[in-house]
């Protein structure tokens, strides 16, 4: 029987009247990067503040490698914690907030400065150790709070929307950085994120959190291409929903009858009752403006609006009693807003949502 | 509208002299040759200088404040911070709203009814005539001074900072020890400055409190100016103007580390 690293039962955590957890089981294996997802106010914060101590759950239990760890004050559970902000001291200097852990387990002034000017190496802030806080950029802080959350080797890294503050491209540099170092030493990450694309990007696992409960845990393929509802279809990445009643269904696919009367022909190893209704995810990205060949589905539809991306284009379609978005690479001339197109998907690019 | 900008220039400057014209008043006559406190002055000299370091009321006064003054300091400054401390919660219960409201009191209160509560309390437990019983009469009403002073400087420290040092292996004692209170120490420096202020010009409670022995120089300049009005007292108020203005240095000082880690 697998151990896991970190394990929440049945954790939920009210303030008063309001419940912002509720009923939670989670399992992280040692070496994990694990992103809660979802968005604000879906609890996943006062998960973290709850792994790191800093709140304590009004029911359930934590554990951390073998020991139970709710009740347990934060500076006796070895965790590091990257918070939004940086919480940096502003009253010490670089190396001083880095080397505060040490001080605080006691170490050696020589060995401290020694693995202060490694982790100081690490994150590329060498130079700067004897500045403060207030004298450096954004993505600097953020090196020193990491270089600090780290040095004490803990067993859990948790990070509260680490890379909120930054810009875009210093977000996706540091994005790489962190995964990096995750690989690099081996850490188990618990990553707090509203960004959808941060999460696929860095994380081994997802849990897509809504309202205090996980609507789905995954991989991010698994996320991405297999949601279990309509909250995840829609919370990670675009996506086209359409609903309809099943029309048939024999070993391996199903029909769905749309709105307008078409037929939707989906893969789908499930049985489902005559008439149920499902709610079908197409990404846009599956979608082509050409007649298909082979057992695809092909639906006449009328270009209303493209929008202009850069890399890709997007394509509003509407057709009788549904409408799509469509991404479209520009090697292709496109289509005149207002032009007829056939635009078709692979029965295996329709993901069934049942409700 | 262009008269506004002269008539607002006017207007300060009228205010300012409003405020300053007492001081204006009684600060040339410190350097009278004369022994009457009044003007003309027939020359110029420091004679009620000496006389304030040589004579043994002003000497004995001096010294009584100083010891007043500090001991105040200490215990508002100590009191004051720790109360701030356990009232800095942004959502305060009922409970410790009121004990908020308590620390606060002795601003409002007038000091005459405080002076004759403790008076009638201190008879008790024999603290009258002592430098324990001044101390902590003054300590009563420095006390709300900190607390505004530490609160305030509390409540701008992010919590997170806190939070990072625990979760760092920071223990609660430690993290007040080397988090919260280096960042609240513009604060509480303020706090002891208004505390020594505070001590240093009270005179009605040491008027109830105090005996011939725990005479201050506010009190010695109070029954100066009944008794034989002396240019001493002009000297005495010119010292107080340099102490004041070396405080609010310190303050200014003070601030600018505060802002020096924002």
């Amino acid at each position: 029987m697998s151990n896991p690293f970190i394990r929440l039962e049945g954790v939920t955590k009210s303030f008063g009247a309001l419940t912002v957890v509720e009923g939670l089981d989670l399992e992280i294996e040692r070496g994990e990067f694990v992103s809660l997802l979802g968005p604000s106010g879906s609890g996943k914060t006062t998960i973290l503040m709850m792994l790191a101590g800093f709140e304590n759950p009004t029911s359930g239990t934590i554990w951390a490698d073998g020991k139970r760890i709710d009740g347990l004050p934060p500076h006796k559970r070895n965790m590091g914690v990257v918070f939004q902000n940086y919480a940096l001291f502003p009253h010490m200097t670089v190396s001083e907030n880095i080397g505060f852990p040490l001080k605080m387990r006691g170490a050696a002034r020589a060995e401290t400065a020694e693995r202060v000017k490694k982790a100081l190496d690490m994150v590329q802030m060498d130079a700067l150790s004897d500045r403060r806080p207030s004298q450096l950029s954004g993505g600097q802080q953020q090196r020193v709070a990491l270089a600090r959350a780290l040095i004490f080797e803990p067993e859990v890294v948790l990070m509260d929307e680490p890379l909120g503050a930054l810009d875009k491209q210093l977000r996706e540099q540091m994005q790489l950085d962190i995964r990096e170092l995750h690989r690099r030493l081996g850490l188990t990450i618990v990553f707090v994120t509203h960004d959808q694309s941060e999460a696929l990007t860095m994380s081994d696992r997802i849990a897509i959190f809504n309202r205090g409960k996980i609507e789905q845990i995954g991989g991010p393929a698994e996320i991405y291409d297999h949601p279990n509802t309509r909250f995840v279809a829609e919370f990670i990445g675009e996506t086209n929903l359409v609903n309809g009643p099943i029309r048939k269904s024999d070993g391996g696919t199903a029909r769905v009858e749309l709105a307008g009367g078409q037929e939707i022909m989906v893969e789908s190893s499930q049985d489902y009752a005559p008439d149920e209704r499902v709610c079908l995810s197409i990404r846009p990205e599956r979608i082509k403006l050409r007649p298909a060949a082979g057992p695809a589905n092909t639906l006449r539809a009328t270009v209303s609006d493209i929008v202009y991306h850069g890399d890709h284009l997007r394509l509003l379609l509407s057709c009788e009693g549904a409408s799509f978005v469509a991404k479209t690479d520009r090697s292709a001339q496109p289509p005149a807003v207002g032009a007829a197109v056939d635009l078709s998907f692979q029965p295996a690019d329709c993901w069934v949502i049942r409700q | 509208m262009k008269t506004l900008p002269l008539a607002r220039l006017i207007f300060g400057a009228a205010v300012i002299f409003f405020l300053i014209a007492p001081l204006i008043a009684i600060l040339p006559l410190a350097f009278t040759d004369s022994v009457f406190l009044n003007y003309p002055i027939p020359a110029y000299s420091t004679r009620w200088f000496e006389e304030l370091v040589t004579a043994d009321v002003w000497r004995r006064s001096i010294v009584n404040s100083l010891i007043i003054g500090l001991g105040t300091t200490l215990l508002a400054t100590l009191l004051g911070t720790v109360s701030a401390l356990g009232l800095r919660e942004k959502r305060l219960s009922l409970l410790l709203a009121t004990i908020k409201t308590l620390f606060l009191l002795p601003l409002v209160v007038p000091a005459v009814v405080l002076g004759v509560g403790m008076q009638l309390m201190f008879a008790q437990y024999s603290l009258t005539n002592s430098y324990i019983g001044v101390i902590v009469a003054h300590t009563v009403v420095a006390v709300p001074f900190v607390v505004v002073n530490v609160l305030a400087a509390l409540q701008g420290i992010d919590r997170r900072l806190e939070q990072a040092a625990a979760s760092l292996g920071a223990s609660p004692t430690t993290v007040l020890r080397k988090v919260t209170l280096p960042l609240a120490l513009p604060g509480i420096l303020s706090g002891a400055v208004f505390a020594f202020a505070t001590s240093l010009d009270e005179v009605v409670l040491t008027l109830f409190v105090a005996g011939p022995n725990q005479r201050t120089l506010a009190r010695q300049m109070f029954s100066t100016i009944r008794e034989n009005i002396s240019p001493a007292i002009a000297a005495v108020a010119f010292v107080f103007i340099l102490g004041t203005i070396l405080l609010a240095l310190i303050m200014r000082f003070a601030r600018g580390m505060r802002q020096g880690q924002a």
